[in-house]
């Protein structure tokens, strides 16, 4: 897997895409007769999604601007999954992400250096994911507590926390959100792009870029990567190699966490500024579908992400002439096709189905 | 090849002289892309006879059976069953004409009963409610009329590999078979369990039925079949009758050439520090009142203690589940021990983990590699790797130039075929899969080696270059400590037999003075 044959690559690339490729291709069949009962001509329908997407820079840059949130999310889905976790958390550890970068950008001095405000922004952004996804690694590590469970769990109780604590807190008085940070600004690419004027996005789709490649390079070409993967493929095995297994789980939530959280910097430093109530709503469960039609994998998980970018843009831009939820099932349909042709994801929901079931009984295979 | 000229010859004599044939498969081939697994293979197989069908690992006699079962399509090829042409069919029309195969890995449901396994897919009903009586008798009757007794009201998980696989064989009799396909059925086994086996099967042949036996183990063959086809290479090279063959005929075969047996070598290797004096302050490993708790938190090892010495095979034999699993478990850092100390040479390695054994000295051969001692979907390369990934590390990750280099040399000096590194070890045959763990584990520096069924589900070709790996480890002065249930390769290569029961050493003799008779009241807890 891990040894590169550069013969091999074309193929290899090839044989991963088919499967994403197809269920897309499905997705748009099943739009097309959606579309048709709606007595609109499919045809029109896509023209107008790709023209309000990839068509103009407004478009383009909304793309942009969802995809930094979803590669975050994506990489924080499958930074787990390579270790045989399944992290449904990505919601609220966003979420905190979100919340922590809000805070210690109000906390800086405004004099602060623009770069040492950033970085310390995201580092909070990464800490406070990272700590939201250590309690579930922590309970799995330590008392073998099912992290599908305790994430899900999770995701409500931080969600609340963070809506008390603004709400009762920190908001300005008659909406949902903090005060306007006094540093830690991420410029908009139509500071220096004017065509992007006026659309969300900004650099941190650069420092969402980085963390794909350096989730690629801890997953396939370091140490802990080796391990993550072997735990996550026979965890037997990897403790017979010397890995310490629920370490291994450990460290694997805490990126992932951290990942997750990195997701937070797109909204509070690059766009508005401040920390809002459900300001990225959805984009964590979105993240579970980019990795698995990313196939977990970080350049994979990138193109997915621009992909489900593409559709939840193209939702807003043909609405209307028919509703946008027609996208949300297409995005489903596109899930599924995933979930039932590619053998990673199905051994990824098998393990996570047959989880519950081995507590239960002992172990009599062979 | 040469075997293949000879092979058509005894077939059609076969063929005339018993007239009523349960199967014929004629000029089969099968191939998965690019990999042909069977090539004009020919199997010959009379009502009413035990045949087994022997080859090494990789010869494709399981991809034989499952085009049989139905399981797989055949290339080409024609397929006949009790005379009518059953080419290409499908597993349910297999079922319908009284073929069952009973696979190596067994398809049973954990928390379900015995009698609720057997009636799945076709279950009785009183109403819509399941007819949990007449499930369980229709059970009973079945297994008492074979000899196949197991509780039907018990549940799978509840059950002993042996008693599980007898339910394997139930299910598939319950769907009204009449060939039965054996797929390794001893590989999961004890040898009283394996007695019990060929009891049941030579009872069925009694009661009519055929039944085909994959094997690569030629004591089994000779105990068992009436006939045998080998394959090799995806082709079937010979059909011989077990009456009039021997084993060393049957090896050579299935290898090509000729072979050393086990049991023939042992008379030749003089080991060079056959020591039966236990106790020594230069000891390899030494193990002193060791206890352990097994799963269910019982003592399944109590206040064990022996040496190994450098230079010196120790053996340790008996029937599974005595707490073998366990001891290589603590040994090796995988369990802890209730009290007790481990010691590699003079360092005490009691709390040591898993990795730090490994830099003091340890080689671990696991008893189930598909478990513990390969990751299956990583290339050989990255296999090669496990368990020593921190010596290959640099400022940069993993060094992976490096790694492809050990990889290479690796394959090449154990011969792991096919030799691409980059292959997945799934893809591998049982032998070169071993030949993998045998590379990583002896292919670096170790001063005792665990050498747990070292030979399970491999072929003879890997078990005589296994056997001979671990030879050459004693003669370069390493401990090996080789723990088997198959007791002949206990006695063929060990300097020292000890034979664990029920978590104690019932005895330790030196191997000269060694019989299979002599051990066995020993392994049952008779002696």
């Amino acid at each position: 897997m891990s040894a590169p044959r550069e013969h091999g690559i074309l193929m290899r690339a090839a044989q991963a895409l088919l499967a994403p490729v197809l269920a897309v291709a499905i997705a748009m069949v099943v739009g097309d007769l959606l579309i048709l009962t709606y007595g609109e001509s499919p045809g029109t329908v896509y023209a107008l999604l790709l023209e309000g997407t990839w068509g103009n820079a407004y478009g383009f840059g909304q793309v942009l601007y969802k995809t930094m949130t979803l590669i975050c999310t994506g990489l924080a889905f499958a930074y787990a999954a390579r270790a045989g976790l399944f992290n449904v958390g990505a919601e609220g550890q966003l979420a905190a992400g979100g919340f922590a970068a809000a805070l210690i950008g109000l906390a800086l001095p405004v004099a602060t250096p623009a770069v040492a405000a950033v970085l310390l922004c995201t580092a909070g952004a990464m800490g406070a994911g990272a700590v939201t996804g250590a309690v579930p690694g922590v309970l799995r590590a330590r008392f073998g507590a099912s992290e599908v469970i305790v994430t899900i769990m999770l995701n409500f109780i931080v969600l609340a926390l963070l809506n008390y604590a603004v709400a009762s807190h920190l908001a300005v008085p008659e909406t949902l959100h903090t005060e306007v940070m006094q540093a830690g600004f991420v410029s908009r690419l139509g500071a220096f792009l004017p065509a992007f004027a006026g659309s969300a996005a900004n650099l941190t789709i650069v420092i969402a870029v980085i963390a794909a490649v350096v989730a690629w390079w801890a997953m396939f070409r370091t140490r802990s990567g080796f391990e993550l993967r072997a735990v996550g493929l026979q965890p037997d095995a990897a403790e017979y190699g010397g890995v310490n297994v629920p370490r291994t789980w450990l460290r694997a939530m805490i990126w992932s966490g951290a990942f997750a959280g990195l997701g937070g910097i797109n909204f509070v430093l690059g766009y508005k500024h401040y920390y809002e109530e459900g300001f990225a709503a959805g984009s964590g469960f979105l993240g579970i579908a980019v990795a698995l039609v990313g196939r977990n994998h970080p350049l994979g998980i990138i193109a997915a992400a621009l992909l489900f970018a593409t559709l939840s843009q193209g939702g807003l831009a043909v609405n209307a002439l028919v509703p946008k939820q027609l996208v949300d099932i297409l995005q489903a349909v596109v899930i599924l096709a995933v979930a039932t042709t590619v053998p990673e994801v199905q051994r990824l929901l098998q393990r996570a189905a047959s989880a519950a079931v081995r507590r239960g009984s002992t172990e009599q295979t062979t | 090849m040469s075997g293949a000229a000879s092979s058509s010859a005894p077939l059609s004599a076969a063929a005339e002289a018993n007239a009523p044939l349960a199967v014929r498969m004629r000029q089969v081939c099968k191939h998965f892309g690019a990999v042909q697994a069977n090539r004009d293979v020919n199997l010959e197989v009379a009502a009413g006879e035990i045949h087994a069908l022997v080859g090494e690992n990789g010869a494709g006699k399981s991809t034989l059976m499952h085009i049989l079962s139905g399981l797989h399509t055949p290339s080409s090829g024609t397929i006949e069953v009790f005379g009518r042409d059953a080419t290409g069919w499908d597993t349910n029309a297999a079922i319908a004409a009284g073929v069952g195969m009973v696979h190596q890995h067994f398809m049973l449901v954990p928390t379900l009963t015995v009698a609720e396994n057997l009636v799945l897919g076709r279950e009785p009903v009183r109403g819509i409610q399941l007819d949990q009586m007449r499930a369980e008798s229709d059970v009973r009757s079945l297994a008492e009329r074979t000899g196949l007794r197991v509780d039907p009201s018990r549940t799978i998980a509840e059950l002993s590999v042996g008693e599980a696989q007898r339910v394997e064989i139930l299910k598939v009799l319950y769907r009204g078979a009449r060939v039965l396909v054996l797929d390794e059925p001893t590989a999961v086994l004890s040898p009283p369990e394996v007695d019990e086996l060929w009891t049941v099967l030579r009872g069925l042949r009694a009661q009519g039925d055929t039944i085909i036996i994959i094997t690569h183990k030629l004591d089994e063959v000779v105990a068992i079949s009436d006939t045998i086809t080998v394959m090799r290479d995806g082709r079937s090279v010979a059909r011989l009758a077990t009456a009039s063959t021997s084993p060393q005929e049957i090896a050579k075969a299935m290898v090509g050439r000729d072979v050393a047996l086990a049991l023939d070598a042992r008379v030749g290797s003089a080991s060079p520090a056959t020591s039966a004096t236990a106790g020594s302050a230069n000891a390899a490993l030494s193990i002193r009142g060791l206890s352990v708790l097994g799963d269910r938190g019982n003592l399944v090892i109590d206040a064990l203690s022996f040496d190994v010495q450098p230079g010196e095979i120790f053996g340790i034999a008996g029937v599974e589940g005595n707490g073998q699993s366990e001891l290589l478990d603590v040994i090796a850092g995988l369990r802890r021990a209730k009290s007790g100390t481990v010691h590699l040479g003079n360092a005490d390695v009691t709390a040591f983990d898993v990795r730090s054994r490994a830099d003091a000295g340890l080689s671990h051969i696991p008893e189930d590699r598909h478990r513990r001692g390969l990751v299956l979907d990583y290339s050989i390369a990255d296999n090669l790797l496990l368990g020593q990934q921190h010596h290959f590390s640099n400022a940069m990750g993993l060094d992976y130039g490096r790694i492809a280099e050990h990889a290479a040399t690796q394959v090449r000096t154990f011969d792991i075929r096919p030799p691409n590194p980059s292959l997945a070890a799934r893809t591998l045959s049982g032998g070169n899969q071993q030949k993998i763990v045998i590379a990583r584990e002896m292919g670096r520096p170790f001063t005792v080696l665990l050498a747990a069924q070292p030979t399970r589900g491999v072929d003879v070709g890997a078990i005589e270059f296994i056997h001979a790996q671990l030879r050459a480890a004693r003669a370069d002065g390493k401990g090996v400590l080789l723990v088997s249930a198959d007791l002949s390769e206990v006695l063929a290569l060990a300097d020292r037999i000890a034979v664990m029961y029920e978590g104690r050493l019932a005895c330790l003799l030196p191997a000269s003075a060694c019989t299979a008779e002599l051990l066995g009241p020993y392994m049952t807890g008779a002696a």
